[in-house]
């Protein structure tokens, strides 16, 4: 007799003490977070892009990496997507006679592929060892590989299919962009975007690429319009370098001077959309088409970042270590009693 | 627990030398040398695995499904010392040993899988750790819960040494490794589930849910009962001993009834979210999606009547039905409902499966080396 009232006594004290749990911590939802107000990033215009991937040159060469070949005769760096050791790539879309660029039937168009350093990025909330983080002011996500275990719940986690793994090595890394932060102490800004000829990879603050963008897409197609190149300077730095002290916001962010290399073009046929304005939170890498970004290979995300649900569970259920502690408590109070020292010469006994 | 006389513990005793454990030890023979190169030449070289698909079987199932498969300690000791079903007792052992030998190879399965194994003391190095990692809790909890099985293994070689005061010692402090051990496993088990949580739209709808964690728990349990179904049916017939079906009768209604909540769960997420067209879609998401809730429901009807449960062969099948089920959401969860994009494939080469099927043969060879050499199995009369 006794076992079936302490059979319920077990069942109602954890229970009980699953619901004090839950209800001691607050069922907060972890909000997705937005860009840092300094955030760094780049602006990637489809239609002023004409894909002489000089920016995947570029970014070999800043980064350190091989080149890798798709061809027989390997004589050039030929990679067909993003890897371990291609941290950056133009990717070309055709469609039938591919008559025009920028136009989805019978047409063409290019588009960039690199880590859109987001607002709230699953790689860094998926990274167990923070090998991957985010820089609370510039925004970058960085790696660090000595601390990198080679777990790649980041490459699984990232909506883009970002970091990436050198499978072919045995100590392989995760590969990805990391806007160059590496040459920012240089006053160098991404080499993607110094050395691209007509600024279709612009680097910039996010939010002066955002309102770049936004005036772009307002722009009358076919029309005349002015476009930088390199790195975005805000109308507020400008003013700034013109005051007669000569220090002003260069000096201040650490740039390398470099001439206005603005120039005039017709504007393009532009979706309107900035891909990775809203996107996952938002990002900090910008994007302009004239053809659906999904054609092109960017994902149709929803406006709330994975990261955030992932710790909302995550935090609700073992924020504190409360819920988890009151579990404990119960369950140690209730084996207490039932885990009896003379069990074992209760066995002897037996048989 | 004074009510219940059981056979105490007894070695099983008998051979080492047999076809089965000959046959593991070429299996772990096999998958020693396949390692060997993998960490001379890196993942690549033996694996197809790719950035599309970063996780392989070794993950999928040497890991998340293979400790779902190593429940049964979990699922029995919450019988017998929560629920206090005394009745129950003489499963505690070989359950836990199963289970004891199911996580620590997931342990090392893990190392196998890593890239950069050598940086593996980050995940408990404060300055590295990042608790808003489910990867994080997962690791935490497994390492933890390996070393709470191990304490609670040990009377049995405390016994088989005779060394009483140690186990004495040991014994007093043991209900409270008994609770760790209850708690631990509910929390990395529904967490194995939040790891799919931050793939986002990667993970067909049909898998990605934020009833993850609830789905991956409950799922565990019952799994976890499905196991000793299927060990005690299986350990039985190779020692020729008489099947424990007044337990195991009893401990099916049981697994049973969290069965039925399961898939009430199951089956209410997919609709409340609106998910449950995509299973009409002809894809092979869908025929998974539906070999899996078969492999549910089956059982319900095959022993749901208390003369099926009778049954061992019916036991037995149901057991092996579920075990069948759980791993078959975990495996569309992590790698058939996985896409990512782009066009990446992944099916695992022989030499994949032969470490996982090496793993499988070191959890076998160590389970007949340890119930034919130590107090694990209740005494009885050998009918050689």
């Amino acid at each position: 007799m006794g076992t079936r009232r302490d059979f319920l006594k077990g069942v109602l004290a954890s229970g009980a003490a699953a619901t004090a749990g839950a209800v001691a911590v607050p069922a907060a939802a972890r909000e997705t977070r937005s860009r840092p107000p300094e955030a760094l990033g780049l602006l990637y215009d489809g239609t002023l892009c004409v894909g002489c991937k000089a920016c995947v040159a570029a970014c070999k060469e800043a980064n350190n990496n091989p080149a890798e070949f798709s061809t027989v005769d390997h004589l050039w760096d030929t990679p067909l997507d993003t890897s371990g050791y291609t941290f950056n790539l133009i990717k070309m879309y055709r469609n039938g006679t591919m008559d025009a660029k920028d136009q989805e039937t019978n047409g063409y168009a290019f588009m960039k592929t690199s880590c859109m350093h987001c607002a709230d990025p699953s790689c860094v909330s998926a990274c167990p060892v923070s090998a991957m983080t985010k820089d609370p002011e510039t925004g970058v996500v960085g790696y660090n590989p000595d601390k990198c275990i080679g777990c790649r719940y980041c490459v699984a986690a990232c909506p883009f299919g970002i970091p990436k793994y050198q499978y072919d090595s045995p100590t392989g890394r995760i590969g990805k962009c990391e806007l160059c932060r590496h040459r920012h102490k240089d006053g160098h800004y991404s080499a993607c975007a110094e050395v691209c000829p007509t600024g279709a990879t612009l680097f910039g603050r996010t939010e002066d690429l955002l309102a770049e963008a936004k005036r772009r897409i307002a722009m009358k197609p076919g029309e005349l319009n002015r476009f930088p190149r390199g790195r975005l300077r805000p109308a507020q730095e400008k003013m700034l370098q013109g005051q007669p002290d000569g220090k002003g916001e260069r000096k201040r962010k650490g740039w390398r001077h470099e001439p206005d290399q603005s120039y005039e073009t017709p504007a393009g046929k532009y979706l309107q959309h900035v891909y990775g304005e809203k996107e996952y939170g938002g990002t900090q890498v910008l994007k302009l088409s004239g053809v659906n970004f999904e054609k092109l290979g960017m994902p149709n995300l929803p406006p709330d970042a994975a990261a955030a649900m992932s710790e909302t569970i995550q935090h609700n259920l073992y924020g504190n270590l409360i819920m988890p502690f009151a579990v404990l408590g119960a369950m140690t109070w209730v084996a207490k009693r039932n885990v009896k020292p003379e069990d074992e010469s209760s066995d002897k006994e037996g048989s | 627990m004074a009510n219940h006389q059981h056979a105490a513990p007894a070695p099983v005793g008998g051979s080492l030398v047999n076809i089965v454990t000959l046959s593991c030890g070429v299996l772990i023979a096999l998958m020693a040398a396949i390692l060997m190169v993998r960490f001379l030449f890196g993942l690549g070289a033996v694996t197809a695995l790719n950035d599309g698909y970063p996780w392989g079987i070794w993950i999928a199932v040497d890991v998340v499904i293979g400790s779902a498969f190593a429940c049964g300690g979990f699922s029995v000791a919450m019988l017998v010392y929560i629920f206090n079903k005394g009745e129950y007792h003489p499963l505690v052992r070989p359950a836990l040993l199963a289970s004891l030998f199911g996580y620590t190879l997931a342990g090392a399965g893990v190392m196998f899988d890593l890239g950069r194994w050598w940086n593996v003391w980050n995940m408990f190095w404060p300055g590295s750790i990042n608790p808003n990692s489910v990867m994080f809790e997962v690791a935490v909890c497994i390492s933890l819960y390996i070393v709470v099985m191990w304490i609670e293994f040990s009377p049995v070689v405390m016994e088989q040494f005779g060394k009483r005061d140690m186990k004495k010692k040991v014994s007093k402090a043991m209900f409270f490794i008994i609770a760790l051990g209850t708690v631990l496993p509910m929390m990395h088990q529904s967490s194995l589930g939040t790891l799919l949580v931050v793939m986002g739209g990667q993970v067909h709808p049909l898998w990605q849910t934020p009833a993850l964690p609830l789905l991956y728990l409950l799922s565990a349990i019952f799994m976890g009962y499905a196991v000793v179904l299927f060990e005690s049916c299986l350990t039985s017939t190779a020692y020729r001993r008489k099947i424990e079906t007044q337990m195991l009768t009893p401990m099916a209604k049981i697994m049973l009834g969290i069965l039925a909540v399961f898939i009430v769960v199951r089956l209410g997420d997919v609709i409340v979210r609106g998910a449950l067209p995509k299973a009409f879609v002809p894809s092979v998401e869908a025929l998974m999606f539906w070999l899996e809730m078969a492999c549910f429901i089956a059982p319900l009807i095959l022993i749901g009547a208390e003369a099926n449960r009778r049954n061992p062969a019916k036991l037995f099948l149901a057991g092996v039905l579920l075990m069948l089920g759980g791993a078959l959401m975990r495996l569309s969860g992590f790698l058939i409902g996985y896409e990512t994009g782009g066009d990446f494939n992944y099916f695992p080469t022989l030499a994949e499966v032969l470490v996982t099927a090496g793993m499988f043969a070191a959890e076998v060879l160590g389970y007949i080396i340890i119930t034919r050499r130590f107090p694990v199995l209740p005494r009885e009369e050998a009918i050689h």
